[in-house]
C-alpha cells in the first residue's frame, strides 16, 4: 500500500496574513477614510442634507453646485491657480538650490561641521516669529501679496527640508562614480548633471513632493502675506466661515479639489518617493 | 603612451602627512605596482597622479608635461576603480563609451572603439545590460573597457581586484597582464596583495608611512630586500626573523640564541662594518629537509622538533622552533609526517638575509 501523499495547501496572501493584523489594518483605512468620504458626500449634498439626522451617508440627488460656487463665487479657482503657479515654482528653486547646497555640503564639506546643521535649524523657528519681519520687509520691497512674494517666501521656506534630504542622498553616494567622471572627460558641473543628479533622482523626486506639500497647504505666511491678487487656496477656506453660518458644501468641495493635485503628484512620484525616503539613510 | 616622473611629492591631510617627499620615475610601457600595507600612501600618491587629489608639494609629469594645476580631464589618464564606479543609471556600452561623449567624439567612432574594446574583453553579449545586472568580474570588464576604450597615455588601477573572489582575481589578473602585453601603455597598479604586485609588475614600488622603501624589477626585492620590512612584505608565508649574534672571527658565522652556530658562506655580508646583534631571515622555501646527500658549500644542517603542520597539498609547511622563535618551512608534501617528529633540516644562508636588529637594514 503507498503512502498517502499529503499535498500542500496552497494558501493566499491574505490568508497567511493574522487575523489582528487584518484587523487592525481595517480599523486604520477606516479610520483615515472614513473622514475623507464624509467630506466627498458633504460637497455634493444638498445643504439641508448636512446636519440632517439621521445622518445622510449619499444624498439622493448629489449636486455639483458646491464646487461651482467654491471656485466661481468665492474665487476658489483663482486661489487653485495661484496656488499651483506658487507651488510649482517654489518647488522648483527649492529642490535646484536645495540639490546645489547639498551637493556643496556633502562633497566639499562646505561650512565645515556646522553649516549644514545651521540649515536644518532654520525649521527650529516657529513662523510666528518670523512672519512679522518678513511682511515689514515684503512691504517695504513692494513684495506683498506678489506670486514672486510668495514664490520667495516658500522656496526658503522650504530649503531647509530639501537640502537634508538630499545632503543624506549624497553623502550615500560613492565618491568614486563622480571620480571616474572627471577622469574620463568632465568638468566638476558637467559630473554633477550628468552622473550626481540622475542618480540622486529619486531623491529629488521625494524632496520636491515634500516641498510641493509643504507649499500647497501653507496657510499662515498665505494669509499674512496675500490678499487679493497672490492669495492661494488655504485662504479661500476662511471665506467659508462667515456670520451667515459655516459653508460646509463649499468648504468640502475646495477640499476634495485642493487633494487632487496631491493625489496625482502622489501616484506618478509614488515609486520614486519610496525608495528617495530610503535610500539616503543606507551607506553602501 | 608616456613616461610618468613624480618630483618631491608630499601631500598633506590636514595634520596627516599621507606622501613624504616621493621620487619616482616611469618609464613609457612598463607596469608599476605600487604596494604596501593600508595607510602607506599608495592610493593617494595614484589618486595625485590622476589628478584627483591636490599635491601639496612637489611635481608630476606625464609624457613630459607638468600636469601640477591640470584636471584630471585633462591629463589623458584612465582610472579603474575599486568599486569598478559604473554609472549605475548607464548600460555597460553607455559605460564604457562614456568618456568618448564627454570628449564629444562622433558617434560612430564611439561604436567602433566600444566594439573593439568590449571584444577585447570578451563582453560583447553584455552591453546592454546595466551594472546591477553583471556579476562582479563582468562588472570589473566593464570598467577596464571604460578605461581602454580612451586610448590614454596612462592606466590607473586602484585596487581592482579586492571586491573579487579568490578564484576570479586570479583570472582577471592574468586578463590584465595579458592586456597590458596587448596594448603595451604604462601602467600603475595599486595594491595590497603581494601577490597581485609580484605577478603582474614590472617594477614594484613598495611603500611604507608615505615613503618609498624600495623599488625595483620584482626578484630584486624578493631576493635582495634593503630591510626587514620590505623583506618580511613580500613573500607568503613571510621570511622568518630569527635573533642572532654575528661572530667575525675565523669567518663570519651566526650564533643563534639556542647555541646553535651557523657559517655564513664567504662574502655573505656586504659591509665590513656590521653590528653585533642581527636578524637573520630565512624564507619558509630556503629551508628544507635533509636527505642523505653530502653538504653544499652556503648550506648548514640542523635537527628540529616539529611543533605544528600545514599541509597545502603539494607543500606542507612545518613550524618548529629556531633559536627561539618559531620558524615555518615549506617542505615537500611527504618530508614530515607528524607533529613531534624531529627531522633534519638544511638552511639555504647563500639565500638568507642579514639584517641589523636596530636598524634593521640589510648587511
Amino acid at each position: 500500500m503507498t503512502p498517502a501523499v499529503k499535498r500542500p495547501v496552497r494558501r493566499s496572501r491574505l490568508s497567511r496574513t493574522p487575523i489582528w493584523r487584518i484587523l487592525f489594518l481595517t480599523v486604520f483605512i477606516i479610520f483615515v477614510l472614513a473622514p475623507l468620504y464624509w467630506v466627498f458626500v458633504t460637497s455634493i449634498k444638498p445643504s439641508d442634507d448636512y446636519l440632517a439626522i439621521p445622518p445622510v451617508w449619499y444624498p439622493d440627488q448629489p449636486t455639483i453646485i458646491h464646487y461651482t460656487a467654491a471656485l466661481f463665487d468665492y474665487r476658489g479657482l483663482n486661489g487653485l491657480i495661484n496656488s499651483l503657479i506658487i507651488s510649482v515654482a517654489a518647488t522648483f528653486l527649492s529642490c535646484l538650490f536645495g540639490t546645489l547646497m547639498a551637493y556643496s555640503l556633502a562633497r566639499f564639506n562646505t561650512g565645515g561641521q556646522h553649516l549644514s546643521f545651521w540649515v536644518l535649524s532654520q525649521r527650529f523657528l516657529p513662523p510666528i516669529a518670523i512672519v512679522l519681519p518678513i511682511f515689514l520687509n515684503y512691504r517695504a520691497l513692494g513684495l506683498n501679496d506678489t506670486h514672486i512674494g510668495m514664490i520667495l517666501a516658500y522656496t526658503v521656506f522650504t530649503l531647509p527640508v530639501s537640502v537634508w534630504m538630499m545632503f543624506a542622498y549624497f553623502r550615500g553616494m560613492p565618491r568614486s562614480l563622480e571620480e571616474a567622471a572627471l577622469v574620463d572627460g568632465c568638468t566638476r558641473w558637467t559630473s554633477f548633471w550628468r552622473v550626481a543628479v540622475p542618480l540622486a533622482a529619486p531623491g529629488i523626486v521625494a524632496a520636491a513632493v515634500f516641498t510641493f506639500i509643504a507649499c500647497w497647504t501653507e496657510f499662515f505666511f498665505a494669509l499674512v502675506l496675500t490678499s487679493r491678487n497672490a492669495y492661494t487656496l488655504p485662504t479661500v477656506f476662511r471665506a467659508f466661515l462667515s456670520f451667515q453660518g459655516a459653508q460646509y458644501g463649499e468648504a468640502s468641495a475646495l477640499a476634495i479639489v485642493s487633494l487632487v493635485p496631491s493625489i496625482v503628484l502622489g501616484v506618478l512620484v509614488q515609486k520614486h518617493l519610496v525608495r528617495g525616503l530610503t535610500l539616503g539613510a543606507i551607506r553602501g | 603612451m608616456a613616461e610618468v616622473r613624480v618630483t618631491d611629492l608630499h601631500k598633506h591631510f590636514g595634520a596627516v602627512h599621507a606622501v613624504r617627499g616621493i621620487n619616482l620615475d616611469i618609464p613609457d610601457g612598463e607596469f608599476t605596482v605600487l604596494v604596501g600595507p593600508s595607510g602607506c600612501g599608495k592610493s593617494t600618491l595614484l589618486r595625485t597622479i590622476a589628478g584627483l587629489e591636490e599635491i601639496t608639494e612637489g611635481e608630476i609629469a606625464i609624457g613630459g608635461d607638468v600636469v601640477n594645476d591640470m584636471r584630471p580631464r585633462d591629463r589623458d589618464v584612465a582610472m579603474v576603480f575599486q568599486d569598478y564606479a559604473l554609472y549605475p543609471h548607464m548600460t555597460a556600452r553607455a559605460n564604457i563609451g562614456f568618456g568618448l561623449r564627454a570628449r564629444k567624439m562622433p558617434q560612430a567612432e564611439i561604436d567602433q572603439r566600444v566594439g573593439r574594446a568590449a571584444a577585447m574583453l570578451g563582453i560583447n553579449g553584455l552591453l546592454d545590460r546595466y551594472p546591477r545586472q553583471l556579476s562582479g568580474g563582468q562588472r570589473q570588464r566593464v570598467a577596464i573597457g571604460r578605461a581602454i576604450v580612451r586610448n590614454p597615455k596612462v592606466f590607473l588601477f586602484d585596487e581592482p581586484l579586492s571586491n573579487l573572489d579568490a578564484q576570479l582575481r586570479d583570472e582577471m589578473r592574468g586578463e590584465i597582464k595579458r592586456l597590458h602585453q596587448e596594448i603595451d601603455t604604462t601602467m600603475i597598479y595599486v595594491t595590497h596583495d603581494q601577490i597581485e604586485a609580484m605577478t603582474l609588475a614590472d617594477r614594484i614600488v613598495l611603500m611604507r608611512d608615505g615613503v618609498i622603501e624600495q623599488q625595483g624589477a620584482p626578484l630584486d626585492l624578493f631576493e635582495r630586500p634593503v630591510n626587514r620590512f620590505v623583506a618580511g612584505f613580500l613573500g607568503s608565508p613571510k621570511m622568518n626573523f630569527i635573533p642572532a649574534k654575528l661572530m667575525r672571527e675565523d669567518g663570519d658565522r651566526i650564533i643563534l640564541s639556542d647555541g646553535i652556530s651557523l657559517a655564513l658562506p664567504r662574502g655573505r655580508l656586504s659591509t665590513n662594518a656590521a653590528p653585533t646583534d642581527v636578524l637573520l631571515g630565512l624564507r619558509p622555501e630556503h629551508i628544507s629537509r635533509a636527505g642523505g646527500e653530502p653538504m653544499v658549500a652556503g648550506t648548514a644542517r640542523v635537527d628540529a622538533t616539529v611543533d605544528l603542520l600545514q599541509p597545502t597539498g603539494s607543500r606542507t609547511f612545518a613550524t618548529f622552533s629556531l633559536g627561539g622563535v618559531p620558524v615555518i618551512a615549506e617542505l615537500q608534501a611527504h618530508d614530515v609526517s607528524r607533529v613531534g617528529e624531529k627531522i633534519p633540516l638544511v638552511l639555504n644562508l647563500d639565500r638568507a638575509s642579514i639584517f641589523a636588529a636596530d636598524s634593521e637594514k640589510a648587511l
